[in-house]
C-alpha cells in the first residue's frame, strides 16, 4: 500500500493531457412517482481515467449509473457516450454501442442458468465470429484475471458472492470494453479481493487505457483508483477534483463523508414531517 | 363518484396497457421468429428452445395424462347418467370422442400446462429481473425477447398440439374404461363409434386451440415474468397472476373458437 500513491499519480499526469471526452452527462433528471432522484446532473469523463461517483446511500449514484448505461431514460437532459446520444440511438446502433462497453453490476448479475464459463463465453458467442476453441480460451484468459480458472464448470449458485461479483467482472471484459462501469465493486468482498479488484481496475486504465466509472462509497478504495472523483449529494453533484483536491477539501458536506463523522450537513433521517409533529398526528 | 370512476378509469387504462403489452410482446416475439434470425445478431436459441421443450413436454407429461384420464372417467360417468334414461348408453362413446378432442383435451392440457410451466416461467423470469440478469441481458446488447421469450413460445407451440394429442387419445381410453369395463359397452363396438363420430374437423379444431393456447400461457408468463417490480414479493404476486389471467385468457379464447368453429366449420 506505501508505494502506491506515487505509482498512480505519474501517469494520471499523462491521462490528464488527453482530452477526449468519452462520457458527457448533461444536466439529467430523474425521479420516480415525483420523487427527484437526479435533479440535474452535469459530468464528464476523459479517455483512459478511472472516475469514482462517491455519494451516501439513496443520494441516486446507482440510478446516473442506469441512466448513463442507456436504461434509465431521464425526464430532462442528454447523454452522450463515445461520441452517441444513447437515447437517440436506434436498436441496432445502440447494440453496436453497447458491445463498446461493460458492466460489473452490484450483485454479479450472472446468467442462472449457464456455468461460470458460459457466463464469460456468452457476449463472445453472441457478438463475435470466433470458434468455440478459441472462446474457450479467452474465458479461461477473463477468469484468469479474476482468479477463478478454476470455476469454469461450476453454476452461479455453487459458488460465493464476491466469486459471483468477480465471474460478473470477467463476463464483463470478455469483449474487451473502452469503457467499463462498476456498480459498488468492493461491497461484499474480503480486503485482499477487493485489493486484487482495485489492482485489475487500475492496470486496465493504465496499461490498456480503458476507462472506469466506479460507483462507491468505500473510501479506501476510492482513494486508491482513482484519477478524479465526483461527490453526488440529493441527486446533484457536490464536489468534482482529484484524491488530493478532496481530501484537502473545506466542502463540509466533503468532509464529514470522507472522514465518515456521524454529525455534519448529511442527515442521517430522511422525512419531511417535523418529527415532534409525527409524533403528536 | 369522482374516485369511483377514476378507479373505474385506472382499470380500464390497466388493462388496455396489458393487452397492449400481450400484442407488442407477441408481435416483438414473432419478429425474431421470423424476420430477426435473418440478421447476424439474431440468431434462434435452437438449444434453449430444446430445453424449453423438455421442460414443457417430458415433465408435465405425466401430470397431464393423469388429469386426463380420470376427466375421461367422469366425462363418461356423467353422460352416462343421462344417456341411460334414454336406453341409449352406447353413445358415450360418442360424446366422449368427440368432447375429449375438440375441447377437453386442448383446454385441459392448457390448464395443466399454466400451473405447471406458466407459472415456472413467471418465476423465473422475475427472478431475473430482480437480480439484474435481464438488465444485463439488455445493456450486453442482448435482447431478452429473442433471449427468452421466443425460446418458450416456440417452445409451447411446438409441444402443444403433440401433448394435446396424447392427452386426447389417454381421455378416450378413460371414457373407454367406463364404457368396456365398467358399463358393458363391447370393444368393438366402443372404439367404432368413437371412431364414426370424429372427423378430420374435430381433430383439426382441437390442435388448432392447443396452438393458440400454447402461445397465450407462453406469453401471458413471459410479459408478467419482465413486469415483476419490487423483489421477491413482487415475484409472488407475478405467478399467481400469471396462472389467474393465462385461465382467463384461456377461456375467453376457447369461447371465441368454439363459436367460430361452430358456424364455420
Amino acid at each position: 500500500m506505501q508505494g502506491a500513491p506515487p505509482q498512480v499519480t505519474a501517469p494520471r499526469k499523462r491521462r490528464r493531457l488527453t482530452d477526449e471526452v468519452v462520457i458527457d452527462v448533461r444536466d439529467v433528471h430523474v425521479s420516480y412517482d415525483e420523487r427527484s432522484i437526479l435533479a440535474g446532473i452535469n459530468l464528464v469523463a476523459y479517455r483512459g481515467e478511472i472516475l469514482v461517483i462517491m455519494g451516501g446511500s439513496g443520494c441516486g449514484k446507482s440510478t446516473l449509473l442506469r441512466s448513463i448505461v442507456g436504461a434509465e431514460e431521464p425526464l430532462k437532459g442528454s447523454v452522450q457516450m463515445l461520441g452517441e446520444e444513447i437515447y437517440k440511438l436506434e436498436e441496432a446502433p445502440l447494440n453496436t454501442l453497447r458491445k463498446r462497453f461493460g458492466i460489473l453490476f452490484q450483485s454479479g448479475a450472472l446468467y442462472n442458468s449457464m456455468s461460470v464459463g458460459e457466463n464469460v463465453a456468452l457476449p463472445l458467442r453472441e457478438h463475435t465470429d470466433l470458434d468455440d476453441e478459441i472462446i474457450r480460451i479467452m474465458v479461461k484468459m477473463k477468469l484468469e484475471l479474476v482468479g477463478l480458472r478454476d470455476f469454469e464448470n461450476l453454476r452461479p449458485a455453487q459458488i460465493s458472492g464476491g466469486m459471483k461479483k468477480r465471474v460478473g467482472l470477467a463476463r464483463a471484459l470478455a469483449l474487451d470494453p473502452e469503457i467499463i462501469f462498476y456498480d459498488e465493486p468492493g461491497a461484499g468482498l474480503d480486503p485482499v479481493v477487493a485489493g486484487v479488484i482495485d489492482k485489475l481496475i487500475m492496470d486496465l486504465s493504465q496499461k490498456v487505457g480503458v476507462t472506469s466509472i466506479v460507483v462507491t462509497h468505500e473510501m479506501g478504495s476510492a482513494f486508491r483508483i482513482a484519477d478524479r472523483m465526483i461527490m453526488l449529494h440529493e441527486g446533484r453533484v457536490v464536489a468534482e477534483g482529484t484524491p488530493e483536491e478532496m481530501r484537502t477539501s473545506t466542502h463540509p458536506l466533503v468532509k464529514q463523508f470522507i472522514n465518515g463523522e456521524p454529525d455534519g450537513p448529511i442527515p442521517l433521517r430522511r422525512s419531511r414531517i417535523d418529527y415532534a409533529e409525527d409524533l403528536l398526528a | 363518484m369522482k374516485s369511483l370512476l377514476a378507479l373505474a378509469g385506472g382499470q380500464v387504462l390497466g388493462l388496455f396497457d396489458y393487452l397492449g403489452g400481450l400484442v407488442l410482446l407477441l408481435w416483438d416475439s414473432l419478429w425474431w421468429m421470423t424476420l430477426g434470425p435473418l440478421r447476424r445478431s439474431g440468431r434462434l436459441r435452437v438449444d434453449e428452445t430444446f430445453y424449453q421443450m423438455e421442460r414443457l413436454c417430458v415433465r408435465s407429461f405425466w401430470i397431464v395424462s393423469l388429469v386426463i384420464f380420470f376427466v375421461g372417467i367422469i366425462l363418461a360417468f356423467q353422460m352416462a347418467y343421462v344417456l341411460r334414461t334414454l336406453g341409449v348408453t352406447e353413445y358415450v362413446a360418442n360424446i366422449t370422442g368427440v368432447a375429449m378432442t375438440r375441447e377437453m383435451a386442448p383446454l385441459l392440457v392448457a390448464m395443466v400446462m399454466t400451473g405447471y410451466a406458466g407459472a415456472a416461467i413467471t418465476a423465473e423470469i422475475g427472478t431475473m429481473v430482480v437480480s439484474e440478469e435481464i438488465l444485463a441481458l439488455e445493456t450486453g446488447a442482448m435482447n431478452p425477447v429473442r433471449f427468452l421469450v421466443v425460446p418458450r413460445v416456440l417452445a409451447a407451440m411446438a409441444v402443444m398440439p403433440f401433448v394435446t394429442l396424447v392427452a386426447t387419445y389417454i381421455g378416450i381410453l378413460g371414457g373407454f374404461f367406463v364404457g368396456n369395463v365398467l358399463l358393458g359397452i363391447e370393444a368393438e363396438k366402443y372404439l367404432n363409434r368413437t371412431l364414426e363420430s370424429l372427423k378430420y374437423k374435430d381433430v383439426f379444431t382441437g390442435l388448432v386451440k392447443a396452438e393458440a393456447f400454447g402461445v397465450i400461457v407462453a406469453l401471458i408468463a413471459c410479459q408478467e415474468g419482465l413486469r415483476v417490480t419490487g423483489g421477491a414479493e413482487g415475484v409472488g404476486r407475478a405467478t399467481t397472476n400469471s396462472v389467474v389471467r393465462s385461465i382467463v385468457a384461456i377461456i375467453i379464447c376457447d369461447m371465441f373458437f368454439t363459436a367460430l368453429f361452430y358456424y364455420m366449420l
